[in-house]
């Protein structure tokens, strides 16, 4: 039996199963856009979203991730190559929208035109037989059937249905109908919703990839400002394409900085109202204007805004070396607790004969505890300010010419101070004092600063940004919610009334289907039949119910 | 009245709030545990059509006076229920009202997650008692009270911190717009959740036992109908939502924190959470997704909103929603981000 049994024409030698070059991208676009597809995609997307909760991330938070780095010697390469430090950025991540957004487009496109083929279709003729929908109605009248047509067709087009009347010539059953439809803008607004997610994400794309984001340590006063330009910031996380020429020239700073500490009731200690009193100008030679930077206040200009996100204790410290030369100044001491209990570093590389350095904390409120056998800070408001340092000498490892954090000190080639007994030298100092340190190296002054509450100089921590598409993003959402209640909460239905003469009345049949797959289309065909009958009451009706 | 007296008087009110909560749940575990022995009558399944969503259908079977008193008395205790659950959300809105008032200077009642878990149980609640008629929700009564009443206990156990100023990031107008909504949404899906729930079960049990006359399974509405009930809630929740999570909390985020979107876990669970409820009110017009795979959908949903609400303050320590006191701040106003400033 070798015949062969085949339908296919002999000249195609595929395999069955087997696609073309086209009829395979038609399938992969198929695939790509159903709506299955979307869905896995979108439940992808959120089982993709979850590690970068999880995980510390490097745009998040880069000091916890290098510190979770290190505690995780052994997952941190195996994680890397994931991308599972930057899952936002990563490219599986991107992949998944990416398809998403394919698998969007690929979905509006096609429903773009079948919409616009329906909106211009008139509303279907009535099904043979009404009663066979799941909710319908009928009724009785002495009035002729186009009396009863005419009475419906009015209070339809008066809720805002589509019309078509058919005549029972071209149905064929013998009675005119109305079709009526109405509900067109469930599926404008779909479309909306579907489309201004692509608008959304390209404002946030826009964001990401021009905007950057910056903060800066500034000392309060006249003689500290900032102006606005890559040197000027202690971070700086650029986009993608960001260009340092659309930094916008702006300068400002700090005159005052208040804060009201709750001195009673169960946050007494807390800090509050924080506001920073800035001038500054929006370019080079615009005229000074003032600001009052608050949380949750920020300060505009241009696409730039600039926030007040933290602040602290500089305190004014000075080194005076072997040969009377001065170093040190107002040192931004980084807060560790909510009572301000500060660390910091001061370093005077070059004093003579050895470089020096400071390392310490800094006490607003300086208490002592007995269970610890140290110095801790009994409040954040600078009622009794005090800095403990540790002194160290040698090479500070700073000749070399690489950078280092200034709130490090680089230990490794340096000897600490300490007494004849043995134990730290250590530099307790209140404003004012100075203190004179041993085997005549100089002296350590914390230097009183003028006019400022508690003598201590403070620091804020300004973080500035330039988002641009954020319009375009908030303008994606408002529109994705405007499109999301109208596909939520338009009900599309069609109407259907059939009058036909029964006897010497009339009978009128009026049925309803729901379009949206959510509706209940019972009460519809009650109101109808109710208001169709109108206040001619005693009318017989039978409502059929056989749901 | 003094701060104190408020404070007392917010925590008597959730007290008795709590022990309502109690007695309603009790009054309606009597009338459906005297339901089970009542037969389903022949006309209850027509009444149970998908026509009308809900509803107790009583029996009205074989005319019998011991039938007609225990109908009587089931009734009874039902309305009893619904009596008792009004009366405990408004003590719980006045513990509210009462915890707002303690704080000085009188403040919303959302700086902390014992204020807003109060506030979710309350929202749950109160939507419940709202659309107890428009959705005859009786058959959920029993659900939504277990579930009040633990969620709220949670809440006093081990959620509760004392009345404190709000810090200042969250003094703002938005945090009353951006909770509100947040809290509405998470009663609507809680609902909506708890309804997917009882379709499910009710889908399971009419495919593996048919039909059955007695119990509480078989009072519940059609699966149809639970559906529709439950994509009514949904779709009351998921606008909400997506004007809580990706409007109003970015324009805030923006204000506050810098950067409208942080990628925060708070914010990241926030957003997988809409993405799932998306994917149900998608599911919901994709073939062979109907029915039982958006429902299991819309129970992820609830799932991930719940863990988001409470459990992602005890994972992580970088959220910057820090509310719940486990997150260490180092800066006073914020986490402080790694400050690399190199000394040049």
């Amino acid at each position: 039996m070798s015949t062969v049994l085949s339908t296919r024409p002999p000249e195609d030698d595929r395999r069955p199963g087997e696609l073309g070059f086209r009829e395979l991208l038609r399938w992969v676009w198929r695939q790509v856009t159903s709506m299955r597809t979307a869905l896995i995609l979108l439940l992808l997307l959120a089982l993709a979203a979850i590690p970068g909760s999880i995980i510390p991330q490097t745009g998040v938070d880069s000091l916890k991730t290098s510190n979770w780095q290190s505690d995780h010697p052994k997952l941190t390469p195996v994680y890397e190559r994931l991308g599972l430090f930057s899952v936002y950025d990563s490219a599986w991540f991107s992949a998944i929208y990416i398809l998403l957004m394919i698998s969007l487009v690929g979905c509006i496109v096609p429903r773009t035109f079948h919409y616009w083929r329906g909106m211009r279709a008139k509303p279907p003729a009535a099904p043979r037989n009404l009663s066979r929908l799941p909710d319908h109605a009928a009724y009785t009248t002495t009035d002729a059937p186009e009396v009863a047509l005419e009475r419906a067709t009015a209070l339809l087009k008066r809720r805002r249905y589509r019309l078509s009347v058919s005549t029972g010539s071209t149905t064929g059953d013998g009675g005119d109908s109305v079709s009526a439809e109405r509900g067109y803008l469930r599926e404008v607004g779909n479309l909306i919703f579907h489309l201004s997610v692509l608008v959304v994400l390209v404002g946030f794309g826009l964001g990401s990839m021009f905007g950057y984001k910056g903060g800066v340590i500034l000392l309060v006063g006249d003689d500290f400002g900032f102006s606005n330009n890559l040197t000027q910031y202690d971070e700086f996380k650029p986009g993608s394409l960001f260009r340092a020429d659309e930094m916008e020239p702006f300068s400002f700073k700090i005159d005052d900085f208040d804060v009201d500490w709750l001195t009673t009731g169960r946050r007494a200690g807390m800090a509050r109202g924080f506001q920073s009193h800035l001038t500054y100008r929006e370019g080079r030679d615009s005229p000074e204007k003032k600001y009052d930077l608050r949380v949750n206040h920020p300060l505009s200009i241009g696409d730039t805004d600039v926030f007040l996100i933290g602040h602290g204790y500089a305190p004014t410290i000075t080194i005076k070396d072997a040969d009377g030369n001065i170093s040190g100044g107002p040192t931004p001491f980084l807060p560790t607790s909510q009572s301000f209990q500060s660390i910091g570093v001061v370093k005077a590389p070059d004093a003579e004969p050895t470089q020096i350095g400071l390392e310490g904390e800094f006490y607003p409120t300086v208490a002592f505890s007995d269970q610890t056998g140290s110095y801790y800070s009994l409040l954040g408001k600078p009622l009794d300010p005090m800095i403990s340092m540790l002194v160290y000498t040698g090479d500070l490892g700073m000749d070399d010419g690489s950078s280092q954090s200034v709130y490090a000190l680089d230990k490794s080639k340096t000897t600490m101070l300490t007494k004849k007994d043995g134990t730290p030298y250590r530099l307790d100092l209140r404003p004012g004092e100075t203190a004179k340190l041993p085997n005549g190296l100089g002296s350590v002054t914390f230097e009183k600063a003028p006019g400022v509450d508690g003598g201590v100089q403070r620091w804020n921590k300004i973080q500035i940004s330039q988002t641009p598409g954020k319009w375009i993003a908030l303008t994606g959402v408002v529109m994705a919610l405007i499109g999301l209640l109208g596909s939520l909460f338009i009900r599309p239905r069609r109407v259907w009334v059939r009058a036909r003469r029964q006897g010497d009345g009339t009978l009128v049949e009026v049925a309803a289907l729901d379009r949206s797959g959510g509706g209940d289309v019972s009460v519809v065909v009650d109101e109808l039949v109710a208001s169709l009958q109108g206040p001619q009451s005693g009318k017989q009706q039978q409502r059929e119910d056989e749901s | 009245m003094t701060d104190a007296a408020w404070e007392s008087l917010s925590n008597q009110a959730v007290a008795a709030a709590g022990l309502l909560y109690f007695l309603a749940l009790l009054a309606h575990l009597v009338e459906w545990a005297s339901l089970r022995k009542v037969p389903l009558a022949s006309g209850a399944a027509a009444r149970d059509s998908i026509d009308i969503p809900g509803g107790v259908a009583v029996a009205t079977g074989p005319h019998s006076d011991e039938a007609e008193g225990r109908a009587r008395r089931t009734a009874l205790f039902g309305r009893l229920g619904f009596l008792i659950t009004c009366i405990a959300v408004a003590v719980q809105a006045v513990s509210l009202f009462a915890r707002g008032m303690a704080a000085d200077p009188n403040r919303v009642p959302w700086g902390n997650m014992y204020e807003f878990t109060l506030t979710g149980t309350f929202v749950v609640a109160f939507l419940y008692v709202v659309l107890y008629r428009k959705f005859r929700l009786a058959w959920m009564a029993p659900i939504v009270l277990a579930f009040v009443l633990t969620v709220l206990m949670v809440a006093v156990i081990w959620l509760y911190a004392p009345v404190a100023p709000l810090t200042e990031a969250l003094s703002s107008y938005w945090l009353v717009i951006h909770v509100v909504s947040a809290i509405i949404a998470t009663g609507a899906f809680t609902l909506g959740g708890i309804t997917s729930a009882l379709y499910l079960v009710k889908a399971r049990s009419l495919s593996k036992n048919g039909p059955q006359e007695t119990g509480y399974v078989a009072r519940l509405p059609q699966p149809e109908a639970l559906d529709r009930v439950s994509y009514r809630l949904h779709a009351f929740g998921f606008p909400v939502w997506t004007f809580a999570v990706l409007i109003t909390g970015p324009i805030w985020a923006h204000q506050a924190w810098s950067s409208y979107w942080n990628w925060d876990p708070k914010e990241v669970w926030a957003f997988i959470t809409w993405v799932v409820y998306a994917a149900y009110l998608h599911a919901r017009t994709t073939a062979g997704w109907k029915g039982r795979n958006a429902a299991i959908l819309a129970l992820v949903g609830v799932a991930t909103l719940w863990f988001n609400f409470i459990g992602i303050n005890y994972f992580s320590t970088t959220s910057q929603h820090s509310y719940a006191g486990g997150a260490k701040q180092i800066a006073p106003l914020e986490p402080a981000p790694a400050l690399s400033r190199d000394s040049a």
